[in-house]
């Protein structure tokens, strides 16, 4: 199984806007990916379950996949959380 | 108020609310659908067809909010596909297809499935318990579109109209189109969330309005944001004189610039609450309360040449705090402090206000029973006292930076004691002017006291009610205890306001009444100095301050203590 372990980087954590990216991300990617807060775990296309993490920014999350695609997944999706994507450009800004 | 027009004298009845956002309008009214009530479960002889059913009304949900997301753009476009996302979320579409495998109805298995995430979510408390509002509103579409019943939500009629509704959630007004010419509801408060958005885009606004949602669609009424009145059954021209007079004083107060003053020239000082440097940008179209159309959130000039106020009354810091871990670094602070400095001569800066009532992770504070009684405010200094001194620390360094003279007041202050230990600490990292906020009536009482030890007080009404009326400020059903215009509110601000005329020291208000034109010149006579309100309100307080002189407004203030 693949893993990436990596600490959230946006101000808000996985709420609102880097939530919404990060979901969008995974949903593309087409591996079924978890990710890991403690000691809950929740599909990585699943709006509800990222949110109900919790995660703010600083927590350690990890990211987990199997099968061909994985790795390549994982990259992406972590590279994207160790982004602060609330300083990315702004919707309308 | 000048031009609010006169009595309508055609109108066949009348119902009244607490006006909120200031501003007059007259229309056919349309109803918010109420959320669909969920039938007796229906035995199921075809799961496939319920499970089909619960997938096409998910899909329906998404749709609707990605197309009003289109439609809004900006950050109400990003909520609104937030929202989608969550309709189209694949864990909720199996659990509730899960449902239908076991006998459910496709309604009712929507209906459990949200109901178990509302849950969830709303165990997690803070930011994420109000989301569960959001789901709410979700579930209320889902069932609706497996109902086959018209999805709530805004209609589009295709004409301009009154929005009526029971209450509005965040869900419901990010979609606000400008055909829209005013909000009245049933249920809400002078600080609930549709008299804050109100204001924000300049749209009349009257919430607590007992039976308004017992008239019929397309009744053609009059709403008056002011005084909180609705005329019924309004004929053809007094709706033309309304739409008139209501153009004229929009463009009025488009126009209005300078400083504040009453017509006999007593200045009163016109300053605005700020969250970041962002909201002082000139962003969108016109300036102030003209705009009523999708960018009307953002649509004001907050520069000193712009709508003209005289700086900011009120800089919150919470934002730099939100949803962290660790609070922010020293030098992340004082350059989102010293980007205000530059942008603005006078600033007062309150420290952080958060606690318990607030929760911010990184404060790790306990649960408490009655977090508006508990530790929020100042009172985290007792905790955390490092918090309070790097953040000291950092506005001092950041007005060096920007060459500028800050002033710093804390919130939360009830005691004498505390005020000078703020004070000491303020003064000794080199703030000259130091103040404190008037929330708690125990500080109020002590005004005089408290001006021996700091150089201003502000006064945060929305607090003061509620500490003053034993009201909780969100409390819909205790609108009437919150209205500013209280007796015991104003005698409290009126101690204040005497006890800084006393010591030849300047006492604000930065409350939601600040920026009421019609409290304003009442606060004014009260003896308050400056006023300081949300950008959109500037203009139509200028213009209310200037049609009475200082005499007029003591005479409104010895009224409403009466």
């Amino acid at each position: 199984m693949a893993q990436r372990t990596v600490v959230v980087a946006s101000a808000s954590g996985l709420h609102a806007r880097p939530a919404k990216l990060f979901v969008q991300a995974a949903v593309k990617s087409g591996v079924p990916v978890t990710i890991r807060a403690g000691e809950k775990a929740v599909p990585a296309k699943s709006m509800l379950g990222v949110l109900s993490l919790g995660v703010v920014q600083g927590t350690e999350v990890t990211l987990e996949a199997e099968g061909p695609g994985a790795e390549e997944a994982l990259d992406a999706l972590a590279a994207l959380l160790a982004r602060d994507l609330d300083a990315d450009e702004a919707p309308d800004a | 108020m000048p031009d609010s027009g006169g009595p309508w004298e055609g109108a066949a009845g009348r119902l009244t609310g607490l006006g909120v956002s200031q501003g007059r309008a007259a229309g056919p009214m349309i109803r918010l659908a109420d959320p669909p009530e969920l039938p007796a479960p229906r035995t199921v002889t075809d799961p496939g067809a319920e499970a089909a059913t619960v997938a096409k009304a998910l899909e329906a949900v998404a749709a609707e909010l990605n197309r009003r997301a289109l439609a809004a753009g900006g950050e109400a476009a990003e909520i609104l596909e937030a929202l989608a996302m969550i309709a189209e979320d694949p864990v909720l579409l199996e659990e509730a297809e899960r449902l239908t495998g076991d006998g459910a109805d496709a309604a009712h298995a929507l209906d459990a499935a949200f109901a178990r995430h509302r849950e969830a979510l709303a165990q997690l408390g803070g930011y994420l318990a109000e989301r569960a509002a959001d789901l709410d509103d979700l579930r209320h579409r889902a069932v609706a579109a497996a109902l086959g019943l018209p999805m709530p939500g805004l209609p589009s009629p295709g004409h301009p109209y009154v929005l009526v509704a029971t209450d509005l959630s965040p869900a419901d007004t990010a979609g606000l189109g400008p055909d829209v010419l005013a909000l009245v509801t049933e249920h809400g408060g002078p600080t609930s969330h549709t008299a804050i958005l109100a204001r924000a885009r300049g749209l009349p606004a009257v919430v607590a309005c007992e039976g308004v949602c017992g008239l019929a669609d397309g009744t053609v009424i009059g709403v008056d944001g002011g005084t909180g009145e609705i005329a019924i059954g309004l004929t053809q021209r007094e709706t033309a004189e309304v739409a008139r007079t209501e153009t004229a004083r929009r463009d009025r107060l488009r126009t209005s610039r300078g400083p504040g003053m009453t017509a006999d020239g007593h200045a009163v000082k016109l300053l605005l609450n700020i969250g970041s440097a962002a909201d002082l940008a000139p962003r969108g179209a016109g300036a102030g309360a003209a705009e009523v159309g999708a960018e009307g959130l953002g649509a004001v000039e907050a520069d000193a040449g712009g709508t003209g106020a005289e700086g900011v009354g009120l800089f919150r810091t919470e934002f730099l705090f939100l949803d962290r871990r660790h609070p922010p670094s020293f030098e992340e602070q004082v350059a989102a402090y010293a980007e205000v400095f530059d942008r603005t001569e006078h600033v007062i800066v309150r420290t952080l206000d958060a606690g318990t009532d607030k929760p911010l992770p990184f404060l790790g504070l306990p649960r408490e029973q009655n977090p508006a009684l508990g530790v929020r405010g100042l009172r985290v200094d007792r905790l955390l006292p490092d918090v309070l001194d790097t953040q000291l620390d950092a506005i001092a360094a950041a007005a060096r930076q920007a060459g500028a003279e800050p002033w710093v007041m804390a919130p939360m202050v009830t005691t004498v004691g505390e005020a000078s230990d703020f004070a000491r600490r303020a003064r000794a990292k080199g703030i000259a002017q130091v103040g404190v906020m008037v929330e708690v009536p125990a500080a109020a009482l002590r005004a005089g006291r408290l001006l021996q030890e700091v150089d201003f007080l502000s006064i945060g009404t929305n607090d003061l009610a509620q500490y003053t009326f034993a009201a909780d400020r969100q409390h819909s059903g205790l609108a009437d205890l919150l209205d500013p215009r209280q007796p015991a509110l104003l005698e409290l601000i009126a101690l204040c306001a005497e006890a800084g005329r006393r010591a030849g020291k300047p006492v604000g208000v930065c409350g939601e009444a600040a920026g009421d034109p019609l409290l304003a010149p009442l606060l004014v006579g009260l003896g308050v100095t400056s006023l300081s309100m949300a950008p959109v309100c500037v203009p139509a307080v200028r213009e209310a301050l200037a049609a009475l002189t200082l005499e007029e407004c003591r005479e409104r203030a010895r009224a409403a203590l009466d």
